[in-house]
C-alpha cells in the first residue's frame, strides 16, 4: 500500500496538480476571508472563522473531484490498471493507497489556513478572544467533509475511464450528499420525516461539529460514508471478475 | 512443472474465449503461444496472472493455484501486458523502483535490481528520462525490465515485440533468450519467425482451442503430406503429360513458363527431370518449396 501511496503523492507533487490545488484553495478562501467586502473578517468585526468554514465546503466541492478524478480513470484509460492488479497487492491496498494520497493533498491544502486562526487569536480584542473549541471542532468537521468528498471522488473515478465523467459525477454526488438531503427535507411531501431526511445530509453533521462539540455520532456518520464509498469502489474494481 | 494449465475455460457472455485448454511449461523452456487475433491468447495470460478469474479449470504457477492464492502467484510472475501500459510521466528508474516496491523489494536491494535491469535491457542512457520521452523500442525495454525486476521464476509476455522495427525485435528477442535459462517463459505472438527464432515449443490456439502443441520441427512436419515443387522451363510446354507421374496431385501453370506441381507422399523431382529430358524441354529452374510455419499456421487456424 505504501508503494502506491508514495507513487500517487509523487504524481501530485512532481506535476503542477498538487501545487495548483493548494494555491487555488488558499487563494479562494483567503480572498473571502480577508479581502472581499461583505465576508471579510475585518469588516464583519467578529473574531471567528465562519467564512472559512462556510466557503471551505464549496471550494472542496470542485477541488477534490479535480484531485481524485485521475486516480482510477487514468489507470483504466492507459491500461496501467492491469499492471497494478497483476502485482502482489490486493485491491484494498490499491484503493487505500490512492485514497490516502488524495486525502493527504486535501489536508495539505487545509493546513496553511491554521495561520488564520493564529492571526485572529491576536487580532481579537482582548487578545485570544476567539472560540478555540468551535474553531477546532470545525476543522475536524471540514477535514472529515474533505475525507468524504475524497472517497466519493475515488469512487467516481473508478466507474469510468473518462476523467471528465469522473469529475462531473463526483461533483454531483458530493453536492447531493452535502446539500441534497436538506433540500429534499424542505419539500412538501416530506414534512413528517423532514428532520430524519435532513439528518442524512453531510451539512447537518458538518454544522453540528461546527458548534464546538465533537459528537461521536457525527464522526461515525462521516466514517461510515467513507467506508461505504470505498466499499463500492472495491466492488467496482472487483467487477472485472464477474 | 512451473506452469500447469488444466481444462481452462473462459466464457464472456455466450462466447467461449478459451475452451478447455490444457498445457504445461517447464523451467528453462520458452513456450510460444501462437494464434490469430482473438484466439484467446491474451485471455489465457490474463487468467494466469490473476487479472481475471477463469470460468472453470485451473492454472498452477510454481505449484500454487491462481484462483486460490493470487498474491502468491503474482509474486512468482513477471508480466508484460499487451500494449505495454506504462506511466508516461514517470522516470524510467522511478517506474522500475515503483514496480519493484510493489513486489516488496526495498532499499539497497531494490536499487541494485533496478540498475541490473537497466543494464540488462540496455537502458543505461535513458534511465533518467521520462518514459513518455522514449521511443517505442525503449518503452518496450522498460516493459520488459519491469517484468523482470523482482527476478520471477515465470515470465509471461503478451506480444512483447509488436510494433517494433526489425532491429529492435532482434534485440528484445536476445534479451528474452538471455534471461530464459533458469526461467519459464510464456510469450504470445502472431509472428511466425519469432517462434522459429526463439521458442523451444509452440502452442497454436484457435477459437479458444489448442490445435497444436509441439516443438518447432514437429510443427513443420505437420504439413509434410503435400509438397510443392515449382518448375521453370525456357518455353511453354504441354504440362498435361506430367499428370501421369505417380504421386502427382495437380499441375498448373503459374505464369511465365513456371508450373506448380503438388505431390503427395513422394518426391517427384526425378520424374519431372526425366520427362523433361525425354521431351527435350530445357529445365531452367526446379525448386521444392520448404513447408513453412506460415503454411502450417494457415492450415491449423483456417476458420471456415
Amino acid at each position: 500500500m505504501f508503494a502506491i501511496y508514495h507513487k500517487e503523492i509523487n504524481a501530485f507533487f512532481n506535476s503542477l496538480i498538487g501545487y495548483l490545488v493548494i494555491a487555488v484553495f488558499l487563494t479562494f478562501v483567503g480572498l473571502y476571508m480577508w479581502v472581499f467586502a461583505g465576508s471579510n473578517v475585518l469588516d464583519v468585526g467578529f473574531a471567528n472563522m465562519e467564512t472559512l468554514f462556510a466557503f471551505g465546503p464549496v471550494a472542496f466541492l470542485f477541488l477534490i473531484p479535480a484531485i481524485t478524478m485521475r486516480t482510477f480513470a487514468e489507470e483504466r484509460k492507459d491500461g496501467t490498471i492491469e499492471l497494478l492488479l497483476t502485482r502482489p497487492v490486493s485491491d484494498w491496498q490499491i484503493i487505500f493507497g490512492k485514497y490516502l494520497a488524495s486525502l493527504t493533498l486535501v489536508i495539505f491544502a487545509l493546513l496553511p489556513t491554521l495561520v488564520y486562526y493564529v492571526s485572529l487569536y491576536f487580532l481579537g480584542s482582548p487578545e485570544g478572544n476567539i472560540d478555540s473549541a468551535g474553531v477546532f471542532s470545525s476543522y475536524i468537521g471540514l477535514a472529515l467533509l474533505g475525507a468524504v468528498f475524497t472517497a466519493v471522488g475515488v469512487f467516481s473515478s473508478s466507474i469510468s475511464p473518462n476523467q471528465i465523467v469522473a469529475f462531473i459525477v463526483a461533483v454531483l454526488l458530493c453536492y447531493f450528499l452535502y446539500d441534497g438531503f436538506a433540500r429534499i427535507a424542505l419539500l412538501d411531501f416530506s414534512s413528517g420525516i423532514a428532520a430524519f431526511i435532513a439528518s442524512l445530509g453531510l451539512d447537518y453533521h458538518y454544522n453540528a461539529l461546527g458548534k464546538g462539540l465533537v459528537d461521536s455520532r457525527d464522526v461515525f456518520y462521516f466514517l461510515s460514508l467513507i467506508f461505504i464509498m470505498l466499499l463500492t469502489t472495491h466492488l467496482v474494481l472487483g467487477s472485472r471478475k464477474w | 512443472m512451473s506452469v500447469i494449465v488444466e481444462n481452462l475455460t473462459k466464457i464472456y457472455g455466450t462466447q467461449k474465449a478459451v475452451d478447455r485448454i490444457s498445457f504445461e511449461a517447464k523451467k528453462g523452456e520458452i513456450l510460444g503461444f501462437l494464434g490469430p487475433n482473438g484466439a484467446g491468447k491474451s485471455t489465457t495470460m490474463k487468467i494466469a496472472t490473476g487479472y481475471i478469474p477463469p470460468s472453470s479449470g485451473t492454472v498452477l504457477v510454481e505449484g500454487c493455484d491462481v484462483a486460490a492464492k493470487p498474491i502468491q502467484v503474482q509474486h512468482n510472475i513477471g508480466y508484460l501486458p499487451e500494449h505495454n501500459p506504462l506511466y508516461l510521466d514517470m522516470y524510467v528508474y522511478e517506474y522500475l523502483e515503483f514496480i519493484g516496491s510493489l513486489h516488496r523489494l526495498k532499499g539497497k536491494l531494490l536499487r541494485n535490481r533496478v540498475q541490473e535491469m537497466v543494464q540488462l535491457v540496455g537502458l543505461s542512457k535513458e534511465q533518467n528520462k521520462k518514459i513518455g520521452m522514449l521511443s517505442k523500442g525503449y518503452r518496450q525495454r522498460v516493459g520488459l525490465a519491469q517484468a523482470l525486476v523482482h527476478d520471477p521464476p515465470v515470465l509471461i509476455l503478451d506480444e512483447p515485440t509488436t510494433g517494433l522495427d526489425p532491429n529492435q525485435i532482434v534485440e528484445i528477442r536476445n534479451v528474452i533468450r538471455d534471461i530464459s535459462s533458469n526461467k519459464t517463459v510464456l510469450f504470445s505472438t502472431h509472428i511466425m519467425q519469432e517462434v522459429q527464432a526463439l521458442c523451444d515449443r509452440v502452442i497454436i490456439i484457435n477459437l479458444g482451442k489448442i490445435v497444436a502443441n509441439s516443438d518447432v520441427q514437429g510443427l513443420k512436419q505437420m504439413n509434410k503430406k503435400e509438397t510443392v515443387v515449382v518448375v521453370e522451363f525456357d518455353r511453354e510446354v504441354d504440362h498435361e503429360v506430367f499428370n501421369f507421374i505417380e504421386g502427382i496431385v495437380s499441375v498448373e501453370k503459374k505464369g511465365g513458363n513456371s508450373y506448380k506441381f503438388v505431390s503427395r507422399d513422394k518426391d517427384v523431382r526425378p520424374d519431372i527431370f526425366r520427362i523433361a529430358s525425354e521431351n527435350a524441354w530445357t529445365l531452367i529452374g526446379l525448386k521444392q518449396e520448404e513447408s513453412s510455419l506460415e503454411s502450417v499456421f494457415n492450415l491449423l487456424t483456417k476458420n471456415e
